[in-house]
């Protein structure tokens, strides 16, 4: 629980803060600080446990089928590393309601802040892999949405943008590569569980999949914790707000890299290729980004480098694999945070006071701002590892186990000779962070005259200096305990010894330090020379211009494939995917025969043709093909059509099907009314002469039809040939329905059963696509001007609805509305049902729309189209969900048979409110359809009517007028 | 003539051969420029798809799935699972249908052709000549 509150209260804070800053920004800033301060709180107090050595853990099974779980655990190394995000995370909400602009209301700023912050203590506390990987893809959109704080900044906008997109590519990337890392880790261990993959190291290890998990948990860490050469979107991420670049991207999430090299230690480390990867890469990366750091002139870009080059040192330090250098690594994390925190800060406060992030403007603002001057040179001055700051002792530490790796190495001086030089260059560009910000007044003007910021704005980089000098001059005293603990939960076994004194004697690391300080200075001096040589021999090698380019190129590479398939033709794109499909279906029918046919055994006792068959079927084809062959014509490729659809409802009458004959029959009536109508809308096609190009479209589109029929035909023949399920009579699934139809559904009509309750779920599915077709429709047709009419098409009929045949159809409308109540009411038992009868109400309806028009009907019968759809909808939905009052799973129906005068015993059941909700929602989605494609352009032509036509029951919109 | 070797083959090939015809009936229809014969031609392939998802549960000659007193068990019935499939597919034709029709009212009103690319192809000459077009559909 106490866990669960260290990721909750963060997010708890987060959205308070959102809602306060509603009341002013001091409200967003209190309840932001709410957050960290609370899991300080929790963790200061859990301290003397987890130090001691207990391992706190809670589990919440999540989706136990993938091994995803919440399993939190908090160790020694977790709890470290969350006191360095919930310490450094309420300094940085201080900081920023200073730093951020006074009409910012803060509260995104704070609910982004924390909620990074709740998705970092989710990455160091996780006890689960997948819960780790999910933390640590949060941590990269908080980190995007961060870094493009200021996206609609009319001046840093860009560079916001830019800057998000890099950072969220490349460590999106590297996350997508740790996922694939965690899994092979679970595949060879068994189990996504840390605490058995810590156990399970030597499986690891000794596992063939050991390189491809290696490089793949390697390539999330390196692109977190930016290291070369993918440390390019560190750089670009300082267009972040100040205060975000302190916290996220030098204090903690750069850190989630090292972190995870170090809690997945006892696992993956040990091997060479462990050793050259993450040794190798760190050293690259430590002094590539010293020298680099050294000729950047915006602060930030300064820090920036260095914050990397800090971390190829980290990395450097876990490659080497001994216990003392990762004990090294995990003191070097937290001085650095301390340091480099304090570093960002004060570069906001200069930014803030003077308006430029330039050293080549800015000078002497020692003058200026003493105090802040004073804070920034002490931890520069723990930057460059200077003795009596934190940093020097992690440096030391470095040194030391540079040398000592270099007497196992194979290159004898390699290590040594990059922690020097590295050494040197930190020095020099420390030096000249301080020199050219503070001193070296030149006279240069500053935007602004520079002053003190705000005493509170001061206090986030004192307590962190104060930290840096309290660290360096009594290490044992304040991190022994903790770092010792941290070292011990790392490597899963006691600790070895740390000397953690500030003195060591004369030794190798002391004069290194001396060598790399003096070297530094040295470095500053020659600084002028060192750029005007550095521009001379070595290319203009821009990593990130290279990202931009591949990402550009793959842009267009993907555009071009997408271009190539899709031209917006759509009659390209359906003959590709009918070729397609042929071609797929082709090549199996082709694979299923050379594997020798099997099941082709007996055939079923064929069903013998009878003439009256063969006549419709010869019929059937004789209207398709004309269907087909008149596609220019409308009207009678529309006639053509639905003589099909009435065939194919003989065929069903003759296959047994009587419900699907009934249904076929009455949709193809509204059907027509539609296509009717809609012809009305659409041009008639001129007939344009053959040209070559046509004709031979035209023959590929005869071959690919052909290949099409002859595909389906081929399929429909092998399946009919072949015995049903194995040689029983009817499926299980078929027999099980036809056996529990009457007991269980208590209806004889076994499709109907089928549909209002075995199969409920999928009808209310169908009846909701079904309203939603319509609405589509409807809403398609809304309020549209049509365009004027074919010049071919019938000039309109001033004599509109012939008033015999109005006469005729009104009797009609209860004939046919007690004909639907009676196919629904027996739907249950016999053919019939909810559809067939909402159909036919439908098909009733709109025989009065058609005789007497949309408006005498509508004002008389006052119906609404939609409002039938909504309920009947609703009227199913609802009737599923009575079941669950009852506790009773959804769609569970109940029946029963009551007495009633006349009719003797009728069968009632909540499926029979269900039909009704069925019956509904086909009307009102048949009705809706009509009545808008007859309505459409009624508004437009109102002002053009002649008067006459707008007389008295004369009615006044006519719609259907076509039909 | 005709009706011998369908006769001989029973029913299974009059399906089949009904739903290779009607399929590439559709697929020829569905592949023209106009949007009205690309619906026609849904339909076609629609009625394919509902003969041949009934063929699933096998022909069977007046066996409706419609039970008679007794034993259900004893007397043979047509598979009632395509045919409840094939029930709500053909209400759902309608739907969509109606949905394709409606797009291409809207279609031609907002680019005055019905071209099924909205655009171009071989009407291009007669938009030029100022043909109606609709409103923009942002209305």
């Amino acid at each position: 629980m106490l866990l669960a509150l260290l990721l909750l209260l963060p997010l708890l804070a987060a959205g308070g803060a959102a809602a306060a800053a509603r009341r002013g920004r001091a409200h967003a800033s209190w309840t932001a600080a709410a957050g960290p301060a609370a899991v300080l709180a929790i963790l200061l107090a859990v301290a003397p446990r987890v130090l001691g050595g207990e391992v706190l853990r809670a589990h919440v099974p999540w989706v136990p089928a993938l091994q995803l779980a919440v399993t939190l655990r908090l160790d020694a190394l977790a709890w470290l590393f969350a006191l360095l995000v919930a310490g450094v995370g309420a300094l940085v909400v201080l900081y920023a309601h200073y730093y951020l602009p006074r009409d910012d209301r803060l509260g995104r700023f704070h609910a982004l802040l924390l909620a990074f912050m709740a998705a970092m203590l989710g990455v160091v506390t996780s006890g689960n892999l997948l819960l780790l990987v999910v933390c640590w893809e949060l941590t990269s959109l908080a980190s995007f949405l961060l870094v493009g704080y200021h996206a609609r900044d009319p001046k840093y906008g860009a560079a916001a943008r830019t800057g998000a997109r890099t950072a969220l590519v490349v460590t999106a990337a590297g996350g997508l590569a740790l996922l694939g890392g965690v899994l092979l880790l679970g595949r060879i261990v068994g189990s996504l569980e840390l605490d058995a993959v810590l156990a399970a190291g030597d499986r690891v290890r000794r596992s063939p999949l050991y390189l491809p998990t290696l490089a793949l948990v390697l390539l999330g860490a390196f692109t977190k914790s930016a290291q070369w050469p993918f440390h390019v979107w560190l750089p670009r991420a300082m267009a972040a707000p100040t205060p975000a670049s302190a916290y996220l991207h030098s204090a903690t999430m750069v850190k989630a890299g090292v972190f995870l090299l170090a809690r997945l230690h006892p696992a993956l480390a040990g091997p060479d290729a462990w050793t050259l990867l993450v040794g190798g890469v760190g050293m690259v990366t430590l002094v590539f980004a010293a020298y680099a750091a050294l000729w950047q002139h915006d602060l930030k870009g300064l820090l920036a480098y260095s914050t990397i080059s800090h971390l190829g040192l980290v990395t450097m330090l876990l490659g080497l694999g001994t216990g003392t250098a990762l004990a090294g690594a995990v003191f070097h994390v937290v001085n650095h945070a301390t340091f480099k925190a304090s570093l960002f800060m004060a570069a906001g406060i200069v930014e803030h006071e003077t308006g430029t992030r330039d050293m080549r403007v800015l000078n002497g603002l020692a003058r200026h701002m003493p105090w802040t001057a004073a804070l920034a040179i002490v931890a520069a001055g723990a930057m460059a590892g200077v003795p009596l700051l934190n940093g020097f002792l992690s440096k030391e530490m470095f040194f030391a186990e540079a040398l000592d790796a270099s007497q196992r190495g194979l290159v004898r001086w390699v290590e040594p000779a990059a922690a020097l030089l590295y050494g040197a260059c930190s020095v020099g560009y420390s030096t000249r962070f301080v020199m050219e910000v503070f001193f070296n007044a030149d006279g240069t003007p500053l935007p602004r005259v520079p002053h003190e910021p705000p005493r509170f704005m001061r206090l986030p980089v004192e307590l962190l200096v104060m930290l840096c000098v309290l660290v360096g001059v009594a290490p044992a005293a304040l991190v022994g305990p903790a770092l010792l603990a941290a070292t011990r939960d790392a490597l899963q076994t006691p600790a070895p010894p740390v000397s953690l004194a500030l003195w060591h004697g004369l030794n190798l690391p002391l004069l290194m330090t001396v060598l790399a300080l003096v070297g530094g200075v040295a470095i500053y001096r020659a600084r002028e020379r060192l750029w005007a040589w550095h521009d001379r021999t070595l290319p203009g090698l821009d990593g990130a211009a290279l990202l931009d380019r591949g990402e550009a190129g793959l842009v267009r590479a993907a555009r071009r494939v997408t271009l190539a398939l899709e031209t917006g033709s759509l009659q390209r794109s359906v003959s590709m995917l009918l070729a397609t499909a042929v071609a797929l279906g082709a090549w199996a029918a082709l694979a299923a025969g050379r594997g020798g046919a099997a099941g082709a055994t007996a055939a079923p006792p064929s069903l013998p043709a009878d003439p009256a068959s063969v006549v419709v079927w010869a019929l059937l084809l004789v209207t398709a093909v004309a269907a087909a062959r008149w596609h220019r014509r409308p009207l009678a490729a529309l006639v053509a059509t639905s003589a099909v659809g009435l065939f194919v409802a003989l065929a069903f009458v003759r296959l047994s099907a009587p419900d699907l004959a009934l249904t076929q029959l009455l949709v193809e009536v509204v059907t027509i009314l539609v296509l009717l109508l809609a012809l009305h809308h659409l041009p008639a096609p001129a007939t344009a002469p053959a040209a070559p190009a046509r004709r031979t479209r035209a023959l590929r589109d005869l071959a690919l039809a052909g290949g099409v029929g002859a595909g389906a035909a081929a399929l429909a023949w092998t399946v009919l040939r072949r015995p049903p399920y194995g040689g029983a009579a009817t499926s299980e699934v078929a027999a099980f329905y036809l056996r529990q139809s009457k007991p269980a559904g208590g209806g004889t009509n076994a499709v109907n059963v089928t549909l209002v309750d075995f199969r409920g779920l999928d009808t209310l599915g169908e009846i909701a696509v079904l309203a939603c077709a319509g609405l589509g429709a409807a809403a398609l047709l809304e309020r549209m001007r049509p365009v004027a009419p074919a010049a071919t098409a019938a000039p309109r009929d001033p004599e509109r609805h012939p008033l015999v045949l109005a006469m005729l159809a009104r009797p009609l409308l209860p004939l046919a509305l007690v004909l639907a109540a009676f196919l629904f009411a027996r739907g249950h038992d016999l053919p019939g049902g909810g559809f067939a009868a909402g159909l036919l109400v439908a098909v009733a309806l709109a025989s009065q729309y058609l005789t007497s028009g949309i408006a005498w009907t509508t004002r008389r019968l006052r119906l609404r189209a939609s409002r039938w759809l909504a309920v009947g909808v609703l009227v199913a939905l609802a009737t599923g969900l009575g079941a669950l009052a009852f506790g009773r799973p959804f769609l569970t129906s109940v029946y029963d048979y009551v007495p009633l005068p006349l009719l003797g015993e009728v069968g009632v059941g909540s499926a029979l409110l269900f039909d009704a909700g069925v019956l509904a929602a086909v009307v009102g989605a048949v009705l809706l359809t009509l009545e808008r494609l007859g309505l459409v352009g009624r508004a437009h032509e109102r002002g053009t009517r002649t008067p006459a036509a707008d007389a008295p029951d004369a009615p006044d919109a006519p719609a259907v007028e076509v039909a | 003539m005709s009706g011998w070797g369908a006769t001989a083959l029973g029913m299974p090939a009059l399906l089949a051969t009904a739903v290779g015809v009607l399929a590439a009936c559709g697929a020829w229809l569905v592949l023209r420029a106009r949007t009205y014969p690309v619906v026609l031609g849904l339909m076609l392939l629609g009625y394919a798809t509902n003969l041949l998802l009934l063929g699933m549960g096998r022909l069977r000659d007046a066996a409706a799935p419609v039970l008679v007193a007794g034993d259900p068990a004893q007397v043979a019935y047509a598979d009632p699972v395509p045919q409840a499939l094939v029930l709500t597919a053909i209400v759902i034709g309608f739907g969509m249908s109606a949905y394709a029709l409606a797009l291409a009212i809207r279609a031609r009103a907002a680019t005055g052709t019905d071209h099924v690319d909205g655009a171009a192809g071989e009407r291009a000459p007669e938009r030029a000549g100022g043909a109606p077009s609709g409103p923009p559909p942002g209305r």
